[in-house]
């Protein structure tokens, strides 16, 4: 490909992240991978179900949780998934400023969700006195919500790789695909938080 | 025109030796990541074959006392785990990049970097594993690795096969994404699903069944790795933990993996029935829809796996009739595969009489199968050597003389010569009697009580002469497995040399030179049915209709950092097994870490858009 690829609003195609075959791959194998992390995912929500109230006299997730910060998170990674939609949608209309400016409001939205789960995690750790060793419940709850926590630490540097790498050439069909795939993986991790937010906090509340 | 092709053959092997490994370090051509999984599979199944001879030397007698128990359980162990992870499975990674591209009539694989990843994450985690033999003992809880046995066991083996397994599953996980993606986008024109060869097909299947079970093993290993290095508590009893979590993590995994093993062979299978008989194969669509029969239920029956743990009659019943029903496709395969043959012009060489010898033999590992799929039955089964036999009829049966068939059949294609054929049945009939010498017996030993991963028997219980018997047709699989071996130096020396269709073959892969050139096809194919080959054969053309006029093609640049990925990883891992003994190691950690994570930076901000051959350069090639 070693064709220019810039765009312009013209020449834009409708769908820019499948135009080329390169880009059709990625689409296609991205869905892929995610299938895979779905069953990542559901094998460590199977073991939290089944170690949830191993707690071995230690903290129970009834004593433990607070809902009111969970509330908060989820508020937080909820929204960043509706801003990265606004940034595709901008993408797709070959606004490349404009999808910036909405991946940046997704970054820093992810990074308030990540603040606040380092402060969950350090506050069960210091104040509970709950780590990942105290009981096979810690250990599931910390493998589990921090699985997913390294995701998305790792979607935000994936992020802002991306921003910065391609800061200075706008918009392309080489790099529109690895935009879009970003915020899929980003989508996919909202999925799995609301599952977290259900089968952890709620039902360790409720049930 | 030829002349000016033999130069420049020439010319590429007297090549220095460092610029081949340099080729081979860097590759990302399909056809040569073929090679080098085939050698270090091959090195790996050699590795193996000696703990097998070692198992069977120390059995020969009673109270043998050539191993000691513990050595035992190591060499026990690393065959198992070797075999599975090492051998059988990068072998057949080897056939899928040698053939499936050639097959679909592509030009290359999806993503060409992420395929040569896959291999150097396989080769260092195997290495990884590897290395514990002299690092103070390897892995010695067995390859189903069942905690608390796992869990508890000293020394660092473990540590090995937890890193190990983990590095090489992610290889074998974005190999399979790999395959996927190719075959659903770069099909060549006229290339549709119900017109893919069988081994494409059961390709494809198997890979879904990669993506849907490494997975489940992934998890598996890091419960047990955070068990282990840092002190968690998913498996252990004391903290409120469960045991039986991870027998389900690790049959998830574990049952469809040996579909894994065995789908694609029997996508080969069919293709060379097909092409041996000179008959479009019987029943292809009933095949296509066994083989994803054959997946689905392969993911519903982990649990057979673990009758004995008290599941319960409900559970066990579902289990059980989930598995009989497997039966099923599977015994649609076998009456197609013979009717195939029914009636046919049949060629009966190497690669067929491997095809022969596997129907008989996995029939009857399918047989004992249903019979341990049996719950009341398997309680008396369960861990016996009766189980022994069973999965080395179907494993080997299935697998191995699958993957002797696939490299006879193809060698051709990969290297551009024929291996010997009175080599090729020498080496057939002294494995295929061996083979039977070696297991069959082992059910009755089963049945009179032997039990399964024991180091040792006693006199005069009836088990003597069984196991002498058993010793004695493992000698002979290892002396064949020598002869297979002599038959690749002697061919790489002097062996014939290959035309195009060396078979009279019916599918795209043989319509190439062989080997081919490394942009696979001049112009892509029209495929305009099943066995298109064939087609252009019988309507008198001999030659594929091109679906594009002559141009350029774009191709994907060399790369090291696939290869400094896995290192980085390698490097890491060690810092990770030994950070238990001192927190110094996690420099180490950190110094592979960074080496990984930096070529991963590397690869996504510099741009590699590859390059292009042009016509000119085509036209002067000949045809
Ligand atoms: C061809 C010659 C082979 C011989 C003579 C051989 C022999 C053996 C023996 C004696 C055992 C130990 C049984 C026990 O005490 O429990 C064993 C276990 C095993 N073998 Fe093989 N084997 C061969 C090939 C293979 C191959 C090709 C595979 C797989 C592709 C394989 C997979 C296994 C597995 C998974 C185990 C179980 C290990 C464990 O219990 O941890 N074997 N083999
Ligand atoms: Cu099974």
């Amino acid at each position: 490909m070693s064709h220019d690829h810039s765009l312009n609003p013209e020449t834009m195609p409708h769908e820019p992240e499948k135009a080329t075959l390169e880009g059709k791959n990625k689409f296609i194998g991205f869905w892929f991978f995610l299938g895979g992390e779905t069953v990542l995912f559901a094998s460590l929500f199977g073991t939290y179900l089944a170690l949830r109230n191993a707690t071995a006299g230690g903290p129970s997730a009834e004593e433990l949780f607070g809902l009111d910060l969970v509330f908060i998170m989820t508020i937080l990674l909820l929204t960043s998934s509706l801003t990265s939609v606004y940034a595709i949608y901008h993408m797709k209309n070959n606004d490349f400023g404009k999808m910036c400016l909405w991946f940046i409001i997704t970054i820093i939205l992810g990074f308030g969700f990540l603040g606040s789960e380092i402060y969950e995690f350090t506050h069960y750790i210091h104040n509970e006195g709950f780590t990942f060793t105290s009981s096979a419940f810690g250990s599931a709850f910390y493998t589990l919500v921090g699985f997913h926590g390294g995701h998305v630490l790792f979607g935000l540097c994936w992020f802002i790789a991306l921003l910065l790498r391609n800061a200075k050439r706008g918009l392309n069909l080489y790099n529109a695909p690895k935009f879009y795939v970003v915020s899929l993986y980003w989508h996919f991790i909202d999925v799995v938080w609301v599952f977290i937010f259900t089968v952890v906090y709620l039902m360790g509340k409720v049930v | 025109m030829r002349e000016v092709k033999v130069v420049s053959n020439a010319a590429t092997h007297k090549r220095g030796f460092g610029a081949v490994l340099w080729d081979y370090l860097t590759t990302v051509d399909h056809k040569k990541i073929a090679h080098l999984y085939l050698f270090s599979g091959g090195f790996f199944f050699l590795m193996g074959g000696i703990e097998a001879m070692l198992i069977r030397i120390q059995l020969i007698k009673p109270n043998s006392e050539f191993l000691s128990n513990g050595l035992y359980n190591e060499v026990l162990t690393m065959h198992g785990t070797t075999m599975i992870f090492l051998a059988a499975m990068p072998l057949i990674f080897a056939l899928m990049n040698a053939a499936v591209p050639l097959q679909i009539g592509a030009r290359d694989v999806a993503f060409p970097f992420i395929n040569s990843l896959g291999f150097w994450l396989f080769l260092f985690g195997g290495l990884i594993l590897n290395c514990s033999w002299f690092l103070g003992g390897a892995p010695d809880a067995g390859w189903t690795a069942y905690a608390p046995l796992s869990t508890t066991s000293p020394g660092h083996g473990v540590d090995f096969y937890v890193i190990g397994l983990q590095i090489a599953g992610a290889g074998t996980l974005i190999g399979g994404i790999n395959f996927l993606v190719t075959i659903v986008n770069m099909r060549a024109p006229g290339m549709t699903y119900m017109r893919m060869p069988l081994f494409t097909w059961s390709v494809f299947i198997t890979s879904i069944l990669i993506l849907f079970a490494f997975p489940a093993l992934t998890v598996g290993l890091f419960l047990l790795m955070f068990e282990r290095m840092f002190g968690a508590g998913f498996f252990d009893a004391s903290l409120g933990g469960n045991a039986i979590i991870w027998e389900h993590l690790f049959w998830i995994f574990g049952h469809p993996e040996v579909y894994i093993l065995i789908l694609p062979l029997f996508g080969l299978f069919s293709d060379l029935f097909s092409t041996f008989s000179k008959k479009r194969l019987f029943g292809y669509t009933a095949m296509v829809f066994a083989t994803m029969l054959i997946a689905f239920l392969g993911f519903m029956v982990w649990a057979h796996h673990m009758f004995t743990v008290g599941l319960g009659p409900v559970a066990n019943s579902i289990f059980a009739i989930a598995t009989m029903a497997i039966a099923v496709p599977t015994g649609i395969k076998i009456f197609n595969w013979l009717a195939t043959m029914w009636g046919g012009q049949i060629t009966i060489n190497s690669a067929m009489l491997w095809a022969l010898g596997f129907i008989p033999t996995f029939t009857l590992g399918g047989m004992t199968g249903v019979m341990v799929a049996s719950v009341v039955a398997d309680y008396q089964y369960h861990d016996s050597y009766f189980v022994v036999a069973h999965f080395h009829y179907v494993i080997v049966g299935g697998t191995i003389f699958g993957i002797f068939a696939g490299l006879h059949y193809w060698w051709p294609k990969m290297f551009g010569r024929i291996l010997h054929e009175g080599m090729g049945k020498l080496t057939f009939w002294t494995f295929l009697i061996g083979f039977h010498l070696t297991f069959f017996i082992q059910h009755f030993l089963g049945l009179m009580g032997m039990p399964r991963r024991y180091s040792t028997y006693l006199p005069n219980q009836g088990l003597d002469l069984g196991n002498l018997i058993s010793t004695i047709g493992a000698f002979f699989m290892a002396f064949a497995v020598i002869v297979f071996v002599i038959n690749v130096f002697y061919t790489a020396a002097k062996g014939e040399k290959a035309p195009a269709d060396p078979w009279d073959g019916r599918t795209l892969e043989w319509a190439t030179a062989s080997p081919p050139a490394h942009y696979n096809f001049k112009q892509v194919p029209l495929v305009r049915g099943l066995d298109p080959l064939w087609i252009e054969k019988t309507e008198g053309k001999g030659k594929l209709t091109p679906s594009e006029p002559l141009g350029d093609i774009h191709m994907p640049n060399a790369s090291i950092l696939p290869f400094v990925m896995s290192l980085g990883l390698f490097i890491a891992g060690f810092g990770f097994i030994y950070q238990v003994d001192d927190k110094g190691w996690l420099a180490v950690v950190f110094i592979g870490m960074a080496i990984t994570l930096g070529s991963m930076l590397i690869r996504s901000l510099k741009d590699d858009l590859g390059h292009h051959i042009t016509k000119e350069e085509l036209e002067r090639e000949a045809d």
